[in-house]
């Protein structure tokens, strides 16, 4: 990410700098001690051979195994330049002087001897800046001890060390008092400022009102005759941001997903939504718990959802079906592969339950574990994650009532659950009661499932959770 | 992190942690011993970033000793795919943390010592710290065979390594770590640390293998507690001060102030794997579908841990060309890692000709491309 910033310079005794500065975050995030800024600046410095110096232990040569720097670059004493490895001791070499690299001696797994040349960094002779605005980078730095800095008239005498720390924390030198000997800016300064400082990395906000102008209308002429209506011109100071877009290419797995989720959008997807009274099933499952628990598994309320849901499709196998690419043919799944959405680090996966037609409810809850923590460690294997022909996504461990799910193709159906809520209800004596209710939202392919079919499935999928005795009756 | 130069010159945590017994320090020499009192290795390895950061050793040099539960080591610019077999570490759910130092792998556990000695730069000087270990080890069993070979290695009986070295050197500060074995893991210890990976061509530091032997069998009745006991009593003799350990939370961010961004820093895939210098993969391996054997080429460039280009030869007839270079090009950018490609190319099936022939192939090859990460 770059910020270009192209300041000329006005006073006659900086003709020759026409400095070009770029602001380059790409380097090393791990060096504690970078701060890198790339500048090509027109003056003609002096080059100083930076060479390697003693690692000690009488080491003669080292391998180059990483470069924090490229040519062009700029660097401050004590920036990070390169790591060397002699031995089994990994060796960081920081800069000596403030300036321009000019020139690597080595590549990468060269052999760098100590003593010889491993950089030529230019150091800028002149002394004094151009004028500046605040969060600008500066120039590199001649290598004597304090700089002139002019801030809107106003002149900070402090070292490249002090305005970096400063820069860093978006302190404008101005502000800050210097104890030093002419006024200069130390670093203790700058600590006792941001100490004074609640910790708000914009500055303190202008202390005039500011008054947005009056829109201007067409039709309407302002009065300028009336004086006692008067708008104060706003006067307003820039807001310092320094936030900065980032872009990243889409790789791998977000690109499969783009493919996915175009394929799905082609799928005309229709919705069906309900609310189920989860009562009785939270009943259930409070006295299966311990049961399950007893034998090793953690029982969710998902067991049931998905049970059920292949009860369903037992009734209406259409939506366990999936159309092929030329929608001339409709394949009938024997399998109810019921999927499962999960929420990793790396976004949405979707493993599958395999033929929940023949699994018990403690089977599927066993099965339903494994899955679970294969998926928070990132050990899923293919297996799990084919082969689906029907997806519930439990949406409302997250949070969220009705939800618009998208079909995973090839599939022509899913689910969305949204969390369960207490809630009062009527009952069937007209009186007021809590009720456990969780609302469902059903995405079909309208191509093959018609509304009728989409709400009848739902209807039976909600009346074995809302009695669950009734799931006994047709269990296989 | 922006406060961290004006931490560099502070003696905090030495102010915090000195007790009134750490005694009187001499001109010549003055030193702290410091204990860990957890056993995660990344803890541990940000207690080294942190005082290599923030200490100022001019005055008082540094012993850090440290225990951790199973865990595999690599050097800084080393290769795991390299050192290690990463589906068993995977398997086993031991950890794998990359150090700032360099050197070799190395497999540590609770039955491991790891001693870090702390000084200046110009101070630096590792002989001297492995002879204190020697020293305190003869002191506590003389018949022991321990020395110092010219690699910095200490071995036992002249023949088996029972600890190993490497170093860290900063402008001004440097720290010469190694380890201790006392009574490790040790048929873990080898079957971790063959590499299964095949094809790799990298400029990656190579370990060094050795032969190791624990203490313990030399000697049975030695323990770690002995054993750091005597080491940190030795200390205390060459540095004149107390022979007192002083404990150490490697979670505290009071008395070491930035200590968990290190240990996340230090967890992340982008340190662990993607600090592994580039490499490239040429392998070929065998299918079974059916009743046929087949024979799949692959290339692969990885860089920063990221497949950089990929190239995937399989046998025609058995899957169309196109799918294949569909897979590579997916591949390409996502991190070389089993976990991204199963999702990748589960993800990517969705897309594909709905055929169930079709599938079990593509899963196949995908199981055989996962077994190379």
């Amino acid at each position: 990410v770059c910020i270009h910033r192209v300041r000329s310079c006005s006073s006659i005794r900086f003709i020759k700098s026409k400095y070009v500065c770029v602001f380059d975050k790409s380097a090393l995030k791990f060096s504690h001690q970078q701060r890198l800024f790339r500048t090509s600046a027109a003056s003609c410095g002096q080059i100083v051979q930076f060479k390697l110096s003693d690692i000690g232990e009488g080491i003669t040569e080292v391998t180059v195994k990483e470069w924090y720097i490229k040519e062009g670059d700029s660097v401050s004493q004590f920036d990070s330049i390169c790591e060397v490895q002699s031995d089994k001791a990994s060796v960081t070499i920081t800069s000596r002087y403030d300036g321009i690299i000019r020139k690597l001696h080595y590549n990468l797994d060269e052999i760098a001897y100590v003593g010889k040349p491993l950089v030529d960094i230019e150091i800028d002779a002149s002394k004094g800046v151009a004028p500046e605005e605040d969060v600008v980078e500066t120039p590199p730095m001649s290598h004597e001890e304090h700089t002139h800095q002019e801030i809107k008239g106003h002149k900070t005498l402090a070292t490249p060390a002090v305005r970096r720390l400063a820069m860093e924390n978006n302190i404008k030198l101005s502000e800050v008092v210097g104890t030093g000997k002419d006024n200069r800016i130390l670093k203790e300064d700058i600590l006792n400022y941001l100490a004074k400082q609640t910790g708000a990395i914009l500055p303190p906000s202008p202390k005039a009102e500011i008054i947005p102008p009056l829109p201007k209308s067409e039709t309407v002429p302002v009065a300028p005759k009336d004086k006692a209506h008067k708008i104060p011109v706003p006067v307003s100071r820039p807001i310092v941001f320094s936030g900065k877009d980032k872009t990243e290419p889409i790789t791998g797995f977000h690109k499969a997903m783009v493919k996915t989720m175009s394929a799905a959008l082609k799928i005309p997807h229709f919705g069906y939504c309900d609310e189920i009274d989860l009562t009785q099933l939270v009943q259930l499952r409070e006295e299966l718990k311990p049961l399950a628990q007893s034998r090793g598994v953690k029982l969710s309320f998902m067991p049931f959802f998905i049970k059920a849901a292949s009860l369903g499709l037992l009734q209406y196998p259409i939506l366990n079906s999936s159309l092929d690419e030329s929608c001339q043919n409709v394949t009938y799944k024997a399998s109810h592969n019921i999927g499962v959405a999960m929420d990793t680090e790396q976004g949405l996966i979707v493993p599958n339950v395999k033929n929940v037609q023949v699994c018990s409810v403690f089977e599927i809850a066993s099965e339903l574990n494994r899955l679970q923590s294969l998926g928070s460690a990132g050990q899923l294997g293919t297996n799990d994650l084919t082969g689906g022909t029907f997806t519930l996504s439990n949406i409302g461990t997250i949070g969220g009532t009705y939800a618009k799910p998208v079909i995973l193709p090839p599939e022509v159906a899913i689910g969305a659950l949204g969390k369960i809520q207490v809630l009062p209800r009527f009952n069937g004596k007209g009186e007021v009661f809590k009720a456990q209710i969780m609302n469902v939202s059903w995405s079909a392919d309208h191509r093959i499932i018609d509304g009728a079919t989409m709400a009848r499935f739902s209807n039976l999928w909600k009346s074995y959770l809302e009695n669950p005795a009734s799931m006994l009756l047709d269990l296989k | 992190m922006v406060l961290q130069s004006s931490l560099k010159n502070c003696l905090q945590l030495s102010c915090i942690l000195r007790t009134p017994k750490a005694g009187f320090r001499s001109t010549t020499s003055g030193g702290l011993i410091v204990q860990s009192v957890s056993n995660d290795v990344y803890q541990n390895l940000a207690v080294e970033d942190w005082i290599h950061d923030h200490m100022n050793l001019e005055n008082q040099q540094v012993l850090f000793i440290w225990r951790n539960s199973p865990a595999v080591v690599i050097g800084r610019h080393q290769n795991p795919w390299q050192e290690c077999n990463l589906r068993l570490i995977r398997q086993k759910n031991i950890k794998l943390a990359r150090r700032r130092s360099g050197g070799g792998t190395v497999y540590h556990d609770l039955g491991n010592i790891n001693l870090t000695f702390f000084t200046t730069r110009k101070k630096y000087e590792r002989m001297e710290n492995l002879k204190l270990v020697v020293k305190a080890l003869k002191a506590l069993r003389p018949q022991l065979d321990v020395h110092v070979t010219d690699r910095y290695d200490i071995l036992l009986d002249r023949h088996y390594k029972i600890s190993g070295t490497a170093a860290k050197l900063g402008r001004a500060t440097a720290y010469h770590h190694c380890t201790l074995l006392c009574n490790a893991d040790k048929f873990v210890l080898s079957s971790v640390l063959k590499s299964p990976y095949r094809g790799l061509k990298s400029n990656a530091t190579p370990s060094v293998p050795a032969s190791v032997k624990n203490l313990f069998e030399e000697d049975p009745t030695l323990t770690c507690e002995m054993l750091l006991d005597a080491i940190a009593e030795e200390y205390a003799a060459q540095h004149q001060i107390d022979h007192h350990i002083t404990l150490i939370n490697p979670a505290d961010e009071i008395v070491l102030p930035g200590i968990n961004n290190k240990t996340k820093e230090l967890q992340t895939w982008e340190w662990v794997y993607g600090k592994t210098p580039k490499f490239s993969i040429s392998t070929c391996f065998n299918m079974v579908y059916k009743d046929c054997v087949l024979d799949v080429k692959v290339d692969m460039d990885v860089k920063h841990g990221r497949i950089e280009a990929c190239n995937i030869d399989v046998p025609e007839q058995w899957l169309p060309p196109a799918l294949c270079r569909e897979l590579a090009k997916s591949l390409t950018g996502i991190k070389f890692c089993p976990n991204e490609t199963t999702t990748l190319a589960t993800t990517l099936l969705r897309v594909c000709p709905q055929d169930d022939e079709l599938h079990s192939k593509w899963n196949l090859l995908c199981e055989n491309m996962i077994t190379l990460m």
